[in-house]
């Protein structure tokens, strides 16, 4: 079993009228299933609405199941009493970088999460300079978290996450809010703690461009999984993809494009080195 | 001649410790009818300068010209300056607010002192021109989607029959799909109107393909402000104030220096394909 299993996991939700009347229910994940290994870098995809949040928010027992199971490093979500070790274990970084920084000194904000755990001081102020230090942010240290960039708070959000020492991070759309280089910023982050810490990473983003790094890419819609595999595996389809409201790399589309128009070229071309191989190889 | 800028500063905290000077020295012409990126990082001072333009913040020095009357003259009409030019806001959708789509399209006119029959005529017209079809007039505009949340928000700025519309990141947040759908509207209605359209954007991609005008800004002043290609002609000066060119245009540097002869101003795939294609043959 992974780090991360979900089995049937169903999440249905009464929508109400105004007077609180109930007019249906919405299923907003159906029938998911998934297992993640530790150490594994995945991305989900999906258009707005297709419930990727929703799931995201099951993977640290934020929302339960209405039917299926979720185990977090092999504790049932569903369990009151797994649900202090399951949020310790699956740390989650969300959206808007305004929303999650608490504290009024960059270090002080890390430290929080550690403190709540009842760490030793001395221990604490270790887990703030470690976690400052694997997202480049540990000169910021004393700070103001309000003279910040958008990438910064999000990179001290993540450094809030690391110094609670999971084995896995959940990143809801990060960098949505982001101008390029914040954007850079958090994913060279991201994926630093993925390669050198270990730290099991589930992605869920927009940027078609962020997502060739994954290991493997869920793509979902109408809360089902409708695609997954490598990243290239996925982007090879890219009608299946604009059909699912979603888009590719440029590079891809670029390739692609050329291939439709008779160039003997792979599928799924990711980055632009491939691209310029592939193409003089092509010439030979 | 629509609006001019004329060596526009603006300091925040003039006095404090935090004194920052937002805007320096900005000189600026948008002519009617045109379609503009405007472009920068966070706090480069797009969303100030943006601001500015109907009267929303006032400048610390320089002179502002709406139809070549100066807006702070003291018989300037502010509040139709508002109408003519309309702003809308980063998450537009957070401020919607009544119990259905129509009456919170309609709330805009009305409080120009319009006629309600004027008024919902307005917004009749304001729901069509950005894609919302009849059957969710009376729905209740939190039960849409983000996508056609955002679209009402806009019909509310519409409805004031603007001369001018600007945009502050009208696709954040947005999937790819509902990206395109946005932009796409917004390039119909402006040949539609003949409106002129200011788009702010973190996304080259984006702006690239609608554009004819590029405005950058880096700390408070104006880098560059040319056509697209020329603007992406810089694009390793782009990079180093913390923007990117689109990813075509790197791949057409990169093909140059190995040899290729392709197009290097080229700023879309359509563009970029025919271009390989014709190098490679």
């Amino acid at each position: 079993m992974g780090i991360i299993e979900a089995k049937k996991l169903v999440f249905e939700y009464i929508r109400r009228d105004e007077e609180g009347n109930v007019e249906g229910i919405t299923r907003a994940v159906d029938e998911v299933d998934m297992d993640v290994a530790q150490g594994e870098f995945i991305a989900i995809l999906g258009h707005n609405g297709s419930g990727k949040s929703t799931l995201a928010k099951h993977l640290n027992a934020i929302l339960y199941p209405t039917e299926g199971t979720v185990w977090v490093d092999g504790k049932n979500t569903s369990e009151d009493k797994n649900v202090w070790d399951i949020r310790q274990c699956a740390g989650m970084v969300f959206q808007n970088p305004d929303n999650q920084i608490i504290g009024q000194v960059v270090e002080e904000d890390v430290g929080f999460g550690p403190e709540n755990m009842g760490i030793p001081t001395k221990q604490i102020w270790e887990r703030v300079e470690e976690s400052l230090k694997a997202v480049g942010m540990y000169e910021f240290r004393k700070k103001s978290p309000n003279h910040l960039s958008g990438g910064q708070k999000q990179r001290v959000s993540i450094a809030g996450v690391l110094a609670m020492h999971p084995k896995c991070i959940v990143l809801d759309e990060p960098t949505a809010m982001l101008d390029p280089n914040g954007r850079k910023e958090v994913i060279r982050a991201v994926r630093a703690l993925n390669q050198v810490e270990g730290v099991t990473v589930i992605l869920i983003t927009h940027y078609m461009e962020e997502v060739i790094y994954a290991d493997r890419v869920f793509v979902m819609d109408e809360g089902k999984i409708a695609m997954q595999g490598t990243p290239r595996e996925i982007f090879s389809q890219v009608k299946m993809l604009k059909a699912l409201r979603l888009d590719v790399p440029q590079v891809t589309l670029l390739a692609y494009e050329l291939k439709k128009n008779g160039l003997d070229l792979p599928d799924g071309i990711l980055t632009t080195d491939e691209l310029i191989t592939a193409l003089q190889n092509m010439k030979r | 001649m629509a609006i001019l800028l004329n060596h526009v500063n603006y300091i925040y905290g003039a006095g404090t410790a935090m004194e920052t000077a937002a805007l320096k020295d900005i000189t600026l012409q948008i002519p009617d009818g045109q379609f503009i990126g405007l472009i920068g990082h966070t706090g480069s001072g797009k969303s100030t300068l943006v601001q500015h333009l109907n009267g929303l913040i006032k400048p610390t020095s320089g002179e502002i010209y709406f139809n070549g009357r100066d807006i702070y003259e003291d018989d300037f009409d502010r509040k139709e300056l508002r109408s003519k030019v309309g702003l809308v806001f980063q998450y537009p959708e957070h401020q919607l607010f009544e119990v259905d789509v129509f009456s919170d399209v309609c709330f805009g006119p009305k409080n120009l002192g319009l006629s309600r029959k004027e008024a919902e005529l307005r917004a009749y017209t304001a729901l069509k021109q950005v894609g919302i079809a009849d059957e969710y007039f009376y729905q209740s505009p939190f039960d849409l989607s983000g996508g056609q949340k955002r679209r009402v928000a806009i019909a509310g700025v519409l409805a004031m029959k603007p001369d001018m519309l600007v945009l502050d990141e009208p696709t954040a947040g947005l999937d790819p799909k509902g990206r395109d759908e946005i932009l796409d509207q917004i390039a119909k209605l402006r040949e539609e109107t003949g409106m002129t359209i200011v788009l702010v954007s973190h996304s080259m991609e984006d702006v690239a393909k609608y554009v004819e005008r590029i405005i950058v800004m880096n700390k408070g002043s104006i880098l560059y402000d040319d056509e697209p290609r020329a603007v992406f002609a810089h694009y390793k000066e782009l990079e180093e104030v913390g923007l990117a060119a689109p990813q075509v245009t790197y791949i057409m540097n990169r093909l140059r220096e190995k040899g290729y002869d392709v197009d290097v101003d080229a700023i879309t795939v359509k563009e970029a394909a025919a271009s390989i294609l014709n190098a490679v043959k």
